[in-house]
């Protein structure tokens, strides 16, 4: 079947991700003479850090951190960029499906580069499915999104830097940020964030240091234990130091750090180690013609993302002699990568949190008593139901590798629940897409 | 309500009941200035969401008819017509 | 641990469930060995529907008993089963078709199976989502549903009770002569030794005519009130019937979630441990769905999967004694073993104790097939 349609979406690079990493991929890969497409699921381009403000749709520019001259650099380029689409399948090698809104798009591809980010770990405790109690990159994503937040309580609580950078947001939505919470001791928080004097380009300029300038109270060693409400959240319990705290609010912004999304490459069978997705320098995953670039090889931050979306856009497009060229600034950007892994592992006692009546499956709504009778992720899932819903796993898995051990199944198609005409391919031509897709001739 | 409508609200309709939005708000963000919940879960508890990046499906709605639509992942449209679920 | 049993069944899957319970029930020592979890087989993949099927006289006996087995046992599942006898209309789409509704009909009913025609105004209102015009069909109204890992869990619950004995994560690696060797080296005695192993059968009893048989399902996510009762088109028959080549059938089941159960396929394949997504034949299900329902396509799937049956040459189990007195067979129910797994269990252990059986065991003994391992030219004939 090659239609005109279909001869219109074959790229020699195709990116699954316009965050930063994408974003620097694709820019690389078009400078360098490939025809390059980058499609992502989100409404406009930017990924999570740059997240476009209500009523743009370029990347949120406010914070100099280079978004806008990437973005220029991007748009100077002949890259087809599709907004709104979710990869879901891959129907034979080489070629990826994707939908928007009920329409299907088949994309072929020479080199696939997956930047296909990260996502919150989110872990339960009593009261956490209660409305207004969202994760901490969720809150900023609803400000973003146009949630008037001015004068209300907020709560910041979970661990990683994410927490002070939404602070930040926050406060200049004029929210009252009540405290944040970080799960980490100070003592282990304290190598990285001295660390940070010698990588002033990061993510965060400091803890302590950062809150105070935002003249938001910041605990360590301090974590959700319940959240209360009446159908609606009023207030959170805190364990700081040992000790309870009951605070009242309107939101409780609670993430425990970052996970890759390494669906679409477990997908693909490209090799996934130690819960990311295996590369070499190149970011070449095990499968030759797919790299994988950001995130989801190891949460590393802004600036590794950007780095190794560069190298993967250059490979890709046959000039590895300049992505070798990165490779100093990659290496000094992981050590970055691997402080921040250690200074936001999770503590232990994070364990105890659920109750036996705590749901862990939010879709299926399965209490955590019922999942501990059983012996593994499969064993849990056939007889309880727990990730069977419409999230398949991505939640209540990530919380049950972290509570239990335990590992979820393999993924196969479709990624994400998606129309059944989808998947037997009836296909939409990609004009028939609504306003926002961004696409050049 | 008196004031000329601005062109950058739009307006849309959320349980039957008429709203009215800045343009470029998601779905869910008016669903909660809405002052209702996304859903109602499998065992009746009110829900809203929990990751606005299209991963939870916490925040399904039926948008224009399509039943368990992510409305974190949709920008209002005029006259769009949301039922929560 | 005990390593001495009267009965050990090897296979923890709705069939092996059931066995073992009626073994213990009967006030045998029995151990249930299974290498991964309960149910976690063709278990896990099966669509769940306990139907009375047609295909032959004893495979009628067959399902028309484990039908009432169920229907008895029902008021005792336990919430999680999602037992739910909604009935199954058999879709006729031409009067060639309702001719067949009406054969079966007299067939049913001439077997002490409730069954009902109904025309096209009435199939239209029991089930609105259907396209229009569509002949007819037969309703089925004691058919039922049920979510089948569950179902094995409350078997072994059951067997438990009576003092089985479970051993999970233990791969069976020989089963012969009265000793069950397990892969870390244990060995038990055995009186009887049941394999239940479904399509993987044939590797601890060598010449079984058993093949994996793969087929894939859709589930979508909930709509409520969408669907009432399982919908399966005549021609359904006709691709079971096969016995070569890949085939499709509309089928379709509204699970108690409000979830609707998409079916289902037909692939013969060489390797029955490959459960990967074969995308052209979930386009042809969908395809061939779609002229049945044809909203149905706009509707949001959650997930595919796929598993194999355990097919037999003539599309019946195989229940009873082997070659090794010590051996007996609980396998081979291709696309019906949630159904037949109760009446299977209640032959099988009528026949251990020697006691009457309800329905004839003849067509389902091993010994109705020569032992030798066919080749597939062979099964075709
Ligand atoms: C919720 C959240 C908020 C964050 N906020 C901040 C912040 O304020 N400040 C900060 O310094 N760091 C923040 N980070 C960290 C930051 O995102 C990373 O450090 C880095 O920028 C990641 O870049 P990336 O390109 O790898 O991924 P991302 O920016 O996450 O981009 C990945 C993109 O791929 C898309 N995608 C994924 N799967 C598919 C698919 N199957 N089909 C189509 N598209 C797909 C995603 O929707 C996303 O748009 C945040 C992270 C998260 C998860
Ligand atoms: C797509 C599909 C749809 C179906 N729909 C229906 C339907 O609607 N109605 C119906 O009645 N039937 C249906 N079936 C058929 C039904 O699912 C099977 O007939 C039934 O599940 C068989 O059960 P079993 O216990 O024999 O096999 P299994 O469930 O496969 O159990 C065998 C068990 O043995 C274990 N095992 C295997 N080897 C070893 C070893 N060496 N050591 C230890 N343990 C071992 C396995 O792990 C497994 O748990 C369907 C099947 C498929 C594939
Ligand atoms: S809030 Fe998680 S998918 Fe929309």
């Amino acid at each position: 079947m090659t239609t005109q349609s279909h001869l219109a979406h074959r790229f020699q690079t195709l990116i699954v991700g316009s965050g930063p990493a994408g974003i620097a991929a694709a820019t690389c890969a078009a400078e360098a003479g490939h025809r390059v497409g980058i499609i992502d699921d989100n409404p406009n381009p930017g990924g999570q850090i740059w997240r476009s403000l209500r009523g743009q749709s370029t990347p949120d520019t406010s914070h100099g951190d280079g978004a806008s001259e990437w973005y220029r650099r991007l748009t100077a380029t002949s890259a087809t960029r599709l907004q709104g689409w979710s990869v879901f399948d891959q129907p034979e090698a080489g070629i990826v499906r994707a939908e928007r809104q009920g329409g299907t798009v088949h994309l072929h591809y020479d080199n696939l580069i997956i930047a296909t980010g990260a996502r919150e770990r989110f872990l339960p405790f009593p009261g956490w499915t209660l409305p207004n109690v969202m994760g901490v990159g969720a809150i900023q994503a609803m400000v973003k999104g146009g949630l008037p937040v001015a004068g209300k309580r907020i709560v910041l609580a979970g661990s990683g830097p994410l927490l002070l950078a939404v602070a930040a947001t926050l406060r200049a939505a004029e929210a009252i940020v009540v405290c944040i919470c970080e799960q980490a001791s100070l003592r282990q928080l304290a190598p990285f964030a001295l660390g940070l004097a010698a990588d002033p380009a990061k993510i965060m300029q400091g803890l302590r240091y950062k809150a105070a300038t935002l003249d938001v109270p910041f605990h360590t060693s301090a974590w959700p234990v319940e959240a209360d409400g009446d159908g609606i959240l009023r207030s959170v319990t805190i364990l700081h130091h040992g000790e309870k705290q009951q605070i009242s609010c309107d939101y409780l912004a609670c993430g425990f750090h970052l996970v890759p999304n390494t669906e679409l490459a477990a997908m693909l069978g490209c090799r996934i180690e130690a819960d990311n997705v295996a590369v070499d320098e190149l970011q070449r995953t095990s499968i030759s013609n797919i790299f994988c670039a950001g995130e989801p090889t190891g949460i590393g931050g802004l600036e590794l993302s950007l780095i190794e979306g560069q190298i993967a856009g250059l490979a890709g497009a046959g000039q590895d002699k300049e992505a070798r060229l990165l490779l100093d600034k990659k290496r000094r950007a992981s050590h970055f990568a691997d402080r921040l892994a250690a200074a936001f592992a999770l503590r232990s006692e994070l364990k105890e949190l659920p109750q036996e009546t705590t749901l862990v499956c939010r879709c299926e709504d399965v209490p955590y008593g019922s999942l501990k009778q059983h012996h593994s992720w499969r064993a849990a899932k056939l007889h309880t139901r727990c990730g069977m819903g419409p999230c398949q796993g991505r939640i209540c898995g990530t919380a049950t590798h972290f509570l239990l051990g335990w590992n979820a199944d393999s993924v196969r198609p479709p990624l994400l629940p998606v129309r059944i005409a989808s998947l037997a391919s009836l296909e939409a031509p990609l004009n028939s897409a609504t306003s926002n897709t961004q696409e050049t001739p | 309500m008196s004031e000329q409508m601005r062109p950058e609200q739009i307006q849309i309709t959320i349980d039957q009941q008429s709203i009215t939005v800045a343009a470029g708000s998601t779905v869910a963000v008016a669903i909660a200035l809405a002052g209702l919940n996304c859903r109602t879960s499998v065992t009746g508890e009110p829900r809203g969401p929990l990751c606005a990046m299209g991963i939870c499906f916490e925040c399904r709605a039926t948008v224009n008819g399509i039943a368990h639509s992510r409305t974190c992942q949709l920008l209002c449209e005029p006259a769009m017509d949301i039922r929560t679920q | 641990m005990t390593t001495s049993y009267d009965a050990v069944i090897l296979g923890a899957g709705i069939v092996g469930a059931a066995c073992a319970l009626e073994c213990a029930r009967a006030g045998m020592r029995v151990a249930i060995v299974e290498r991964d979890t309960i149910g976690s087989g063709a278990t896990a993949a099966g669509m769940g529907h306990v139907v009375a099927m047609d295909d032959s006289p004893a495979q009628l006996a067959l399902t028309g008993y484990s039908r009432s087995l169920w229907t008895r046992l029902s008021p005792e599942l336990p919430a999680s089963v999602e037992y739910h006898a909604c009935g199954t209309i058999w879709v006729a789409r031409d009067e060639e078709e309702m001719d067949e509704v009406h054969r079966k009909l007299a067939y049913y009913t001439a077997e002490g199976i409730e069954a009902e025609v109904l025309d096209s105004n009435a199939l239209a209102e029991a089930e609105p989502n259907l396209a229009r015009p569509l002949a007819g069909g037969l309703l089925v109204p004691h058919d039922a549903v049920l979510y089948p890992p569950c179902a094995a869990g409350y078997l072994v619950e059951q067997a438990q009770r009576h003092g089985a004995t479970l051993l999970l994560g233990h791969t069976v690696i020989s089963a012969a002569h009265g000793q069950v060797t397990l892969k870390d080296g244990t060995a038990l005695q055995a009186k009887i030794i049941v394999n239940a192993t479904g399509s993987l059968a044939p590797a601890l009893t060598p010449g079984l005519q058993v093949k994996p048989r793969k087929g894939h399902l859709i589930i979508t996510d909930r709509y409520p009130g969408y669907l009432h009762h399982q919908l399966v088109e005549l021609g359904y028959l006709k691709s079971a019937h096969s016995s070569t080549g890949d085939s499709v059938a509309f089928n379709v089941q509204p699970r108690k979630t409000g979830q609707l159960l998409i079916g289902s396929s037909r692939q013969f394949d060489s390797d029955s441990e490959d459960t990967s997504v074969d995308h052209k034949i979930v386009a042809a299900m969908i395809e061939r769905a779609a002229l049945y329902m044809p909203g149905l396509p706009s509707l949001s799937a959650l997930r595919i999967w796929s598993g194999f049956r355990a097919a037999t040459p003539d599309k019946l189990p195989l229940i009873g004694p082997t070659e090794d007195p010590t051996v007996f067979l609980a396998t081979g129910h291709e696309g019906l073993g949630i159904t037949t797994s109760l009446g299977t269990a209640r032959l099988l252990a009528d026949h251990l104790l020697s006691r009457p059986t309800t329905i004839p065991l003849a067509p389902y003994l091993p010994s109705r097939l020569p032992s030798s391992y066919l080749s597939d030219e062979a099964i075709h004939v």
